[in-house]
């Protein structure tokens, strides 16, 4: 069997990825701590992908900042989403995590800008003023997983049908309700989670 | 002498039931409309490479109040349930449904909350054809199988919209 | 107020054949002129993401398949390649070759399927016939690959689910070759034909920078002159290797995107000829003993390769605690997976960020104002799948 140094292979191509990109995240860091002091709360690097966990009240004005700043030109709302943390260490900062996957067309970087949210009523500010994609994004996290986009002009289901209780992406609502029926059951009613 | 020269002047002796079903079974109408996955395998059957015209079924019909067949090609969710019982109950008698895919006949590799786990919960099946996506030629075989199923129905056994027997 | 005052709302869908699958667009219509569209989606949501979330990290890969059905290959590719980050694992480069080929052949695939369909909405017929007869050969190597059809799956967490077939560098060598002369004959019948070119010039048309404002990718963003393309941008999986063009419109209406899907169509196929002429000898999977699966030859021999195949099986691999993104470029656009890991054996959270579903977020502002009948020449021309829009 041949001993593949693969895992040492990645992590140095991973070392070459993050120096390439080591002057935007150093500009990025820079104008955040910048523009909005005391804005980020903490800062992460995984896998070469920087991310930045701000104040949930500071979404808007950095997003506005960042849609005018032609240097760093991060104006390409590549994503939103969201995680549930119920249950897991990182839940003591918030159970919800809103994630926001920014993107620059001239510099071919990405960041991610995360917010931590409560568990009970979580609210965030919507940004579908500032970008028109966030509009569909945002529906779809308020269906998934209900957070709340404040401002947002149409905050309704999007995915799930209209009967449907809860948010199906949250970690307390069930897979399924319905066990499938196989020949050692099905004389038996399928047994019904709730 | 060819027989069609025969023909117009002759009588042919079979039973009402064979007639019919010769009929329905030769002109079958489906219905045009996909869900997921199985319906691009059943352009694919419709389309050049399987050509289910040799079996003279191409004509998919748009509105479901001029089709007799549909195939539920896909799976069908939570949403969608209510919708498709409404095409099947607009589609006048009488009418068949294939559910095309592993996920039509019982949910498939989705058994969770937002796929219905068999579309035989709403609307009567008759054939299942399995397989995600089945092949075209698996789907031709549950046509054919189809057929087959109608060359055995009699009219004293239909039934109508509410269930009570024509007969 | 009078009849003439009064706006017509229109229900489209979700049992409608042009649109592409179980899409509800509610219009408001005054007399033939779009007043306002609203896209009602989910008919297809399958719970895909949340379904994932229950499954080992391999056992996931089947459910990507059937997120866009169209190009089964590039989702595979895209989530193995954000497991593959997240575990830290580099393919041999055989694999990334094999892979390269796949995907472009998946591109292929995707497109000839959306030219027939868009063609048959339009009104011409035949062009289906054609698209779906060239795409058999296409899903004749699939089927080789990974013995089905569609969902192959075939590639697998570090690297593919079997050696190559014997005879993919023939069958791929036939799709170029093939696929490539009749393209001459699509662009006889619909490049030059005065209906086509009516029904999809000036129509559905969208600016760059609204186009931007919308996060469009793929050929919806590159019809509109914006010449971004992951592949070149932040190349993944090799393609860094690769001579190809990135196909750019200039007016971002719906002709433009049918002359980049077809320029794409082109470059695929450059693409699948080099990585064919190219592809290195070396093992197809990566060697990685507990998250990769040994290879099955090894797995009926050796007993370390047994214990690691069985083990990977039944109880999965660890992850790393953290989150990854991984976006490739799909034949649709930008598909992303964000794979977040609470240190066990099963994703915590899979997002997929999917191109359709952004694309389509701008029909709207695509068709207001326009007639009703560009309405389906938009939907057409904005290559959703409803199985990606939902999820």
């Amino acid at each position: 069997m041949r001993a593949d140094p693969g895992l040492t292979r990645h992590a140095g191509r991973l070392c070459e990825f993050r120096n390439k990109f080591k002057c935007m995240e150093d500009k990025v860091r820079e104008f955040l701590n910048s523009s909005f002091p005391g804005a980020v709360i903490r800062e992460d690097n995984f896998r070469a992908q920087q991310s930045f966990y701000i104040r949930p009240e500071m979404v808007v004005p950095i997003c506005e900042e960042l849609l005018s700043n032609d240097a760093l030109d991060l104006k390409y709302l590549s994503d939103i989403t969201s995680l549930d943390w119920l249950g897991l260490q990182p839940e003591k900062a918030g159970r919800f995590e809103v994630v926001y996957n920014l993107y620059s067309l001239t510099h071919k970087y990405r960041f991610f800008l995360k917010v931590c949210l409560p568990g009970d009523n979580p609210t965030v500010a919507s940004v579908s003023h500032l970008w028109p994609a966030a509009e569909w994004l945002e529906r779809e996290v308020f269906d998934m997983m209900g957070i709340i986009f404040d401002g947002h002009p149409d905050l309704s289901k999007i995915l799930t049908p209209d009967e449907l209780e809860g948010h199906p992406l949250r970690k307390d609502f069930p897979l399924t309700w319905e066990q499938p029926q196989f020949s050692w059951n099905k004389d038996q009613p399928p047994e019904v989670v709730k | 002498m060819g027989l069609e020269e025969k023909i117009p002047d002759s009588i042919i002796l079979t039973t009402v039931d064979k007639m019919v079903n010769w009929a329905h079974k030769r002109s079958m109408w489906p219905l045009g409309f996909g869900l997921a996955c199985c319906a691009i395998e059943m352009i694919s059957t419709f389309a050049a490479h399987f050509d289910l015209a040799r079996y003279g079924m191409e004509v998919m019909r748009p509105s479901p109040r001029q089709a007799d067949l549909m195939i539920v090609s896909g799976r069908v969710s939570m949403k969608m349930a209510p919708v498709i019982k409404t095409l099947y109950e607009q589609m006048p008698n009488p009418k068949w449904v294939i559910a095309m895919g592993a996920c039509a006949a019982c949910g498939g590799v989705f058994n969770n909350y937002a796929v219905l786990q068999g579309v035989d919960k709403i609307i009567p099946v008759d054939i299942y054809v399995p397989g995600c996506p089945p092949r075209p030629e698996q789907l031709m075989d549950g046509i054919l199988k189809l057929q087959e199923k109608i060359d055995k129905e009699s009219i004293k056994d239909r039934r109508d919209e509410w269930g009570e027997k024509a007969g | 107020m009078t009849v003439a005052e009064r706006t017509l709302t229109l229900n489209m869908g979700p049992q409608h054949p042009s649109t592409h699958g179980v899409l509800r667009v509610v219009l408001e219509l005054d007399g033939e002129t779009v007043v306002s569209a609203r896209p009602v989606i989910g008919y297809l949501h399958t719970g895909i993401e949340k379904t994932m979330e229950s499954k080992l990290y391999h056992k996931a890969l089947p459910a990507t398949d059937r997120i866009d059905y169209l190009a089964p290959m590039s989702n595979n590719l895209g989530y193995c390649l954000a497991v593959e980050k997240l575990m830290g694992i580099e393919v041999p480069e055989k694999v990334k070759w094999a892979r390269v080929c796949l995907a472009e052949l998946t591109r292929v695939n995707s497109h000839l399927v959306w030219l027939g369909t868009h063609a048959l909405d339009l009104g011409a017929m035949s062009m289906l016939l054609y698209a779906f007869r060239e795409r058999e050969l296409v899903l004749d190597v699939y089927e080789a690959c990974g013995g089905q059809r569609m969902m192959t799956s075939y590639i697998r967490i570090g690297g593919l689910a079997h050696e190559l077939p014997g005879d993919f560098d023939k069958k791929v060598r036939k799709i170029v070759k093939v696929v490539g002369e009749r393209l001459h004959d699509y662009e006889r019948l619909l490049t030059k034909n005065e209906i086509f070119i009516n029904r999809t010039r000036g129509v559905a048309v969208i600016s760059a920078e609204e186009a931007l404002s919308f996060s469009l990718s793929g050929p919806m963003l590159r019809g509109s002159g914006v010449g971004h393309d992951l592949r070149k941008a932040n190349p993944y999986s090799g393609y860094e290797h690769f001579d190809f063009d990135v196909a750019v419109g200039t007016n971002g209406d719906a002709y433009d995107r049918y002359l980049v899907r077809l320029k794409e169509i082109r470059q695929s196929l450059r693409i699948a000829q080099q990585a064919i002429d190219g592809m290195p000898i070396g093992p197809y999977r990566a060697h990685v003993p507990g998250v990769v699966l040994p290879p099955k030859e090894d797995v009926l021999y050796k007993m370390e390769s047994m214990i690691f195949h069985f083990k990977i099986i039944t109880e999965g691999f660890k992850a790393p605690f953290g989150a990854v993104y991984q976006a490739i470029e799909s034949p649709k656009g930008e598909l992303g997976f964000y794979i977040s890991s609470d240190g066990t054996n099963k994703p915590h959270r899979v997002r997929v960020r999917p191109p359709s579903f952004i694309n389509l977020a701008s029909l709207p502002r695509l068709v207001e104002g326009r007639l009703f009948a560009d309405v389906v020449c938009a939907i057409g021309s904005i290559d959703i799948v409803l199985g990606e829009v939902d999820r």
